[in-house]
């Protein structure tokens, strides 16, 4: 046993409001370390990768990754909010592939159409969801699992088993998704605007704090009067909207709705928003830290794109690697603010 | 003109009658008592009140108009606000955030205005004795901190009622006095309050009028001062008046903790650690009540649970039955044979899910294991055994701890503690938030078991349960020991002498 060296209480008042002084700045560097990791590892990233491949600082490359990223971006933004709900939707990947493929049919009618379909139809699902587990208790889990299987089976149907791949007959459609803004795909633009108004959304409005309380304390939020159904609701409903928006841009980006991609992508949400800084329990996290976690799963795949011969499957085992570490410096630090 | 009244109201639960005819009134400006055991229905008045259930006869009346909540929310927007037993809040949002929810201040474009919440909860934290930084995570305030805030928050919306359960449980006395100053405020502006406390003292100190519940019913309701305090408890109790007065407040018999004497079986020695603990030393003789006082924070807790192992020493010793414990870890110290009942029942104590059966093998498992395997029939027989002698009260043995009132889930804890043969018992608040009758069972245990000869640490915040049931009582403050008080002459007041001595800065205060 070692000996501390503890100096004896002079004071008393002083030492318990050392105390409290030393448990308040804890607090306020432990929060800081919780919310702003993410964003140093994707700079840390960043300065590397730039240092070590001459092609990553382009700036053409910066607008390949931010292209790539616009979709799961749109899909974790969503995922945000349930995640600090305390809830998960398991949905969005199966989704993300439906909106594309509705997307790509509904383009003959049309832009109006081929946007408004994939968000109508996701947001229909999202709201079947957000009832079920608001109003009957089921887990999300489970009913997002059923809604998976289930929007699988509707964009299998639509598309007959996955054989027929719909094109799409919209111009207007098409250049949504593959023209650019000073050289900036227009899905990175669209998709910086919707996150502002997410970051706005969830840390300036009553609905955003309803958010946050309802992953915090379910009981203490409903006990203080947060609507907390309606809220689980909506933000189910966010949730499918988003990946529907994200799987129309995609199809439109690729001028077809592809039936084969898009699964796991929910678990790259996943992972993205929890390395993003928000606690899987619910009731913490950002969407700047989600924003980080997207980009950096991003830059890790463009990185070992640039290497070449290496399999681009390893982005997963890289990104697994992430995604432990962050979950062991979570707890840490969550504890190190309680034991304060 | 009532405030609000609740007239002949019954709320049936399948197989329970929960509430039965309950009728009373709350005048504005009143502080009501509402008393009784656990099980009386005393919370599920409360949730009716609130909006939580809904009556299933009877009508409430609030303002002299018959009012229906459907939800908590429409209770709160009509101006009953409630401040709940276990703090109610969100742990993982900040203390103004808390304190703002549902009803946050916002700018010219719907946009909530941070700055000013932040302003405002300092300000309306300030007269709560709350005077930390406000963007602070509210789960990493002190308890009775936290408490306070809920106050804050349950008062500050427009409240005409405000009703608070066992508002008191994690406060220290000079917080307690902080909520009567709110109190006496609030009893000022006209506001009703319905006060639910097992403390006698409080009741007497702050109400007006009180209500009994038993057993869902309406047992007695008029001034507090015109009933008599033996009177009250033997109504809340349903017992005889005499009988009562012979059992005394609390259960303790106060010749038998002397101790047998001898050589101690616990020894601690200058125990330290980081800055909550600066010198800690006493001991505990076989069959003796030792107390440990001071207010929250004065390291009470934390001394048993670094006894136990469970608390990080930066030096000081540990000794039991004369063996020096090399190794400090809740491993060791269970082997030496101490066993430690932590504060918080449901956080660290019993697994809620898992049956009356379980939770007393827990502890067993090991030490009964052959091989890694342990036979049914010895755990039954354990089992039945301290069943029978704390006098559990569950349907069957495979009945989940969770469904048990708050008395008999700290009695399988204790079960559970026992099981190991323990030579030391550490107690932290064993009697907190358990009825009145539970409380008595509780504490004719403890005395039962240091008979058998187990020395026992009893931490408490009741200075009577202090006084009356250890046989010395050591003194607290700041990590620091600071008295001792021994033999049966002391008497609460000393008690709360040697504590406020040892607080030179709180005596303006008083």
């Amino acid at each position: 046993m070692t000996q501390g060296v503890v100096a004896e209480p002079e004071v008393p008042g002083k030492i318990v409001a050392d105390e409290t002084r030393r448990a308040e700045r804890t607090d306020r560097i432990v929060g800081h370390v919780q919310r702003q990791g993410a964003l140093a590892v994707l700079l840390a990233v960043v300065i590397i990768a730039a240092a070590v491949f001459p092609n990553f600082r382009s700036y053409a490359n910066t607008a390949t990754i931010l292209v790539a990223a616009a979709p799961p971006m749109l899909i974790a933004l969503g995922m945000t909010f349930v995640i600090i709900t305390g809830g998960i939707d398991l949905s969005v990947g199966s989704q993300f592939v439906l909106g594309g493929v509705v997307a790509a049919y509904a383009s003959r009618w049309g832009l109006i159409a081929a946007l408004l379909a994939p968000l109508l139809i996701c947001g229909a699902i999202g709201l079947l969801n957000g009832v079920l587990i608001a109003h009957t208790r089921m887990a999300p889990f489970i009913v997002t699992l059923a809604a998976l299987l289930g929007a699988r089976g509707l964009m299998r149907a639509l598309s007959s088993e996955g054989s027929t791949t719909y094109l799409v007959r919209s111009d207007a459609f098409h250049r949504l998704g593959s023209g650019s803004f000073l050289r900036i795909g227009y899905p990175v633009w669209l998709v910086a605007v919707l996150v502002l108004i997410g970051i706005v959304v969830l840390s300036r409005t009553r609905f955003g704090h309803a958010v946050y309380a309802i992953g915090g304390s379910e009981d203490a939020a409903s006990l203080m009067g947060v609507a907390v159904r309606r809220t689980k609701v909506w933000v189910y409903v966010m949730s499918g909207v988003l990946a529907g928006l994200a799987g129309a841009i995609n199809a439109a980006k690729l001028g077809s709705g592809v039936t084969v991609l898009g699964t796991g992508m929910e678990l790259d949400a996943i992972a993205a928003v929890v390395i993003g800084g928000t606690l899987l329990t619910g009731g913490a996290g950002t969407i700047a830290g989600t924003i980080a976690g997207v980009l950096l799963l991003g830059v890790i795949q463009n990185m070992i794109n640039q290497v070449g011969n290496l399999n681009s499957s390893y982005q997963q085992v890289i990104s697994g690697a992430f995604l432990a570490v962050v979950v062991v410096a979570q707890t840490y630090l969550g504890k190190l603010r309680r034991v304060t | 003109m009532a405030l609000l009244e609740v007239v002949n109201v019954s709320k049936v639960f399948p197989g329970v009658r929960a509430l039965d005819d309950v009728s009373f009134t709350l005048q504005p400006g009143e502080v009501h008592a509402l008393v009784g055991e656990n099980g009386a229905g005393k919370s599920t008045l409360i949730k009716v009140l609130t909006g939580v259930y809904q009556p299933d006869g009877g009508e409430l009346r609030y303002c002299d108009e018959p009012v229906s909540f459907a939800t908590p929310m429409d209770a709160q927007r009509s101006g009953i606000s409630t401040i709940y037993q276990e703090v109610n809040l969100v742990p993982l949002m900040s203390v103004a955030h808390n304190l703002f929810l549902g009803r946050e201040p916002r700018n010219r474009f719907g946009l909530l205005d941070e700055n000013r919440m932040n302003r405002e909860a300092a300000e309306i934290l300030g007269p709560y004795g709350v005077t930390t930084d406000v963007r602070r995570q509210l789960g990493t305030l002190a308890l009775g901190a936290q408490q306070m805030v809920a106050l804050a928050r349950a008062v500050m919306i427009d409240a005409r009622v405000v009703i608070m359960d066992e508002p008191t449980s994690s406060l220290e006395p000079r917080e307690v006095e902080t909520l009567f100053g709110v109190i006496r405020d609030l009893h000022a502006r006209g506001i009703g309050i319905i006060y639910v406390s097992h403390r006698l003292d409080e009741l007497y100190q702050i109400c007006d009028a009180v209500t009994i519940l038993r057993d869902g019913r309406l047992v007695h309701t008029g001034q507090l001062a015109e009933l008599e305090r033996l009177r009250l408890v033997s109504l809340m109790l349903g017992r005889d008046a005499s009988q009562v007065r012979k059992e005394g407040a609390t259960a303790f018999e106060a010749d038998q903790h002397e101790g047998t004497g001898g050589a101690p079986v616990l020894r601690a020695t200058n125990l330290r650690s980081r800055h909550k603990l600066h010198d800690i030393s006493f001991d505990v003789k076989p069959g003796e009540v030792v107390g440990l006082g001071g207010l929250l924070g004065a390291g009470r807790s934390e001394t048993i649970k670094a006894v136990g192992g469970a608390y990080p020493l930066d030096g000081g010793e540990i000794e039991v039955d004369g063996r020096h414990l090399k190794r400090h870890s809740t491993v060791q110290a269970v082997k030496a044979g101490i066993a430690i009942q932590p504060e918080d029942r449901k956080a660290e104590g019993i697994v809620a899910g898992l049956s009356v059966r379980e939770n007393i093998a827990l502890a067993v498992l090991p030490r009964m294991a052959r091989m890694g395997l342990v036979s049914d029939a010895k755990i039954d027989e354990i089992v039945d055994v301290y069943m029978k002698r704390l006098r559990i009260k569950a349907s069957s043995p495979h009945q989940a701890v969770g469904d048990l009132s708050g008395g008999n889930q700290q009695k399988v804890l204790l079960a559970r503690l026992l099981a190991t043969q323990p030579k030391v018992l550490l107690l932290d608040e064993p009697t907190r938030g358990i009825d009145v009758g539970a409380k008595v069972e509780v504490q004719t245990l403890i005395d039962e078991l240091a008979a058998e000869g187990l020395g026992v640490v009893l931490v408490s915040s009741d200075a009577e349960e202090l006084i009356e049931g250890a046989h010395r009582v050591v003194v607290l403050r700041d990590g620091v020991v600071v008295g001792m008080l021994t033999g049966a002459e002391v008497t609460t007041e000393d008690l709360l002498a040697t504590i406020a001595a040892a607080a030179p800065e709180d005596k303006d205060e008083q």
